[in-house]
């Protein structure tokens, strides 16, 4: 590679890390799917998807297809620019904040960091402002659509994402104050120095943040027990009713990568990122740069993996909310609770600067 | 590239602020004035203001916008008539809009020395970090302004809660 300048080193890589990122949450996305209809079958005492392939593995691949193939029905009075625009919206947003999220330990390749797109000093900024850029999404799908289920359900879905997005911004603070940066990498760095004692969730004492931070995640995703704007007794399908085919599989998977997303901004914000729980104990054992870059992006996955199977676990054990308690709760609780949150954190650090 | 950028989010702007105009549905307006404020964002953080970008996607085009749009959405407003409008807006408008268009770039041009210029594009390759300077002029020499403005913010809530208890 000596006769290409660095611009187009860098270019090159930069194209084919997004090409992989692209494809591996694609696949994840996909199998996120599964592993919900796996896991939710088994704790309902069922079996879940188990005709395709071995252990149903191949399901996705036939949702695809099946969804891939069906007529895509376009409803006559719907408003059609909006109607069309609003799942490329919501997919896209889903898709883009993976982009800042570092997902290994630093790996240079030619002077190219490898294990993330882009590297932004305001990267936890960029991801919160396409998650509310996200709600558009859903708010235009539901009016587009001229239908009173689907209205109703995107004015809840714009109304508890533009809600919770408060109590989720002020959870991470004390995070972004404790590493005093708000770059992803700083953070994740801030949080390695040795292993799970230094994560941000047990050294640095915001496990009140993380579980603001996680209930207001499933809000915003609009998962259970949050999942209003879905309520199926209620709304029939909620936000996404009248939408069919590839339109309808853009919206379920901006779902199932926005769930991924917010697993990967805990991970990076609260469990040390890409970093062992162990610390520097086992660092002998991945002396080379593939098996250093390996180990962190396994315990990156394995956290990941973890968040994911919460969520199905809440999923399958907690009845959904009322509206009125779920506004309530957002504003009346966990509001008041990052902003004692916030204020106590600030006043362990400027007690303990270096604590 | 940097010129190329501004010149693409530039004519977006631009574009989004007629589309703006002319819609006729106030809810194609209101994405208009989003896209103008998303434009807006990529101009600034080419021109190094990294966390007015992020501030103004997040407050401008994540929350106040979709508030607008939601309000549309549940008055569920209909397409606005084209009405000829007064006189005066005839005759004045274009001629009103070029002076004061003259006045600030007489402005701009004649104070060039005094407001400094800034490169544009020189922030996105090496990566400046303007939050610690922006919090640190923010807490100490603005402190009373800003301060003054969230007890302004402050009234604002206050106010909206006991105009929402009436309703009940």
């Amino acid at each position: 590679m000596s006769h290409l300048t660095s611009f187009q080193i860098f270019l090159l890589i930069s194209i084919l890390k997004i090409a992989v990122v692209l494809v591996i949450t694609l696949a994840a996305v996909a199998y996120t799917v599964l592993l919900e209809r796996k896991v939710l079958g088994r704790m309902q005492n069922r079996w879940g998807p188990s005709r395709v392939g071995p252990f149903g593995l191949l399901q996705p691949l036939a949702d695809g297809i099946k969804l891939f193939l069906k007529e895509d029905m376009m409803p006559l009075a719907v408003e059609r620019p909006l109607f069309v625009i609003a799942p490329i919206i919501a997919l896209s947003c889903a898709l883009i904040s993976i982009a800042v999220v570092p997902f290994g330990a630093r790996t240079y390749v030619h002077g190219v960091d490898i294990t993330q797109i882009a590297d932004l000093n305001i990267g936890l900024l960029v991801i919160l402002g396409i998650t509310s850029i996200g709600v558009y999404g859903i708010a235009l799908s539901g009016w587009s659509s001229n239908n009173k289920y689907s209205l109703f359900g995107s004015l809840r879905a714009a109304a508890q994402v533009v809600s919770y997005e408060l109590a989720l911004g002020l959870s991470l603070v004390g995070v972004v104050m404790r590493a005093q940066s708000l770059r992803l990498r700083d953070i994740v760095d801030s949080q390695g120095a040795h292993g799970m004692i230094s994560w941000n969730i047990f050294g640095g004492l915001q496990i009140v943040a993380f579980f603001i931070y996680l209930m207001a995640a499933y809000a915003e995703t609009n998962r259970s027990p949050f999942d209003l704007p879905e309520a199926e007794s209620e709304l029939v399908a909620g936000y996404h009713t009248e939408y069919s085919s590839m339109k309808f599989a853009m919206f379920f998977m901006a779902e199932y990568a926005n769930m991924i997303t917010v697993a990967c901004v805990a991970t990076l914000m609260f469990f040390g990122g890409a970093s062992s729980p162990f610390g520097h104990i086992f660092d002998r054992f991945g002396a080379g740069i593939v098996a250093h870059a390996a180990f962190s992006i396994f315990w990156f996955v394995f956290k990941i993996f973890a968040f994911i199977l919460l969520y199905i676990w809440v999923r399958a054990t907690l009845p959904r909310f009322r509206y009125d308690q779920l506004m309530g709760f957002g504003w009346k609780f966990l509001l008041p609770i990052a902003m004692v949150n916030i204020l106590a954190t600030a006043l362990a650090l400027a007690y303990h600067p270096h604590g | 590239m940097q010129i190329a950028l501004f010149i693409i989010f530039g004519l977006l702007a631009v574009a989004g602020a007629l589309n703006l105009l002319f819609q006729r549905h106030p809810i194609n307006s209101a994405l208009s004035l989003v896209v103008v404020m998303m434009s807006l964002a990529v101009l600034y953080w080419s021109l190094g203001a990294e966390f007015l970008a992020a501030a103004q996607v997040i407050v401008y085009a994540g929350a106040i916008m979709v508030l607008f749009v939601f309000v549309v959405m549940l008055l569920n407003a209909g397409e606005e008539e084209r009405t000829h409008g007064s006189k005066i807006a005839y005759i004045a408008g274009m001629p009103g809009a070029a002076a004061i268009f003259c006045l600030l770039t007489f402005v701009f041009l004649s104070n060039k020395t005094a407001l400094g210029v800034t490169q544009l594009g020189g922030y996105l390759s090496n990566a400046t970090s303007n939050i610690r300077d922006l919090s640190h002029v923010l807490f100490t020499s603005l402190l009373l302004p800003f301060e003054v403005t969230s007890i302004l913010i402050l009234i604002a809530i206050l106010g909206a809660v006991v105009l929402a208890r009436k309703e009940l």
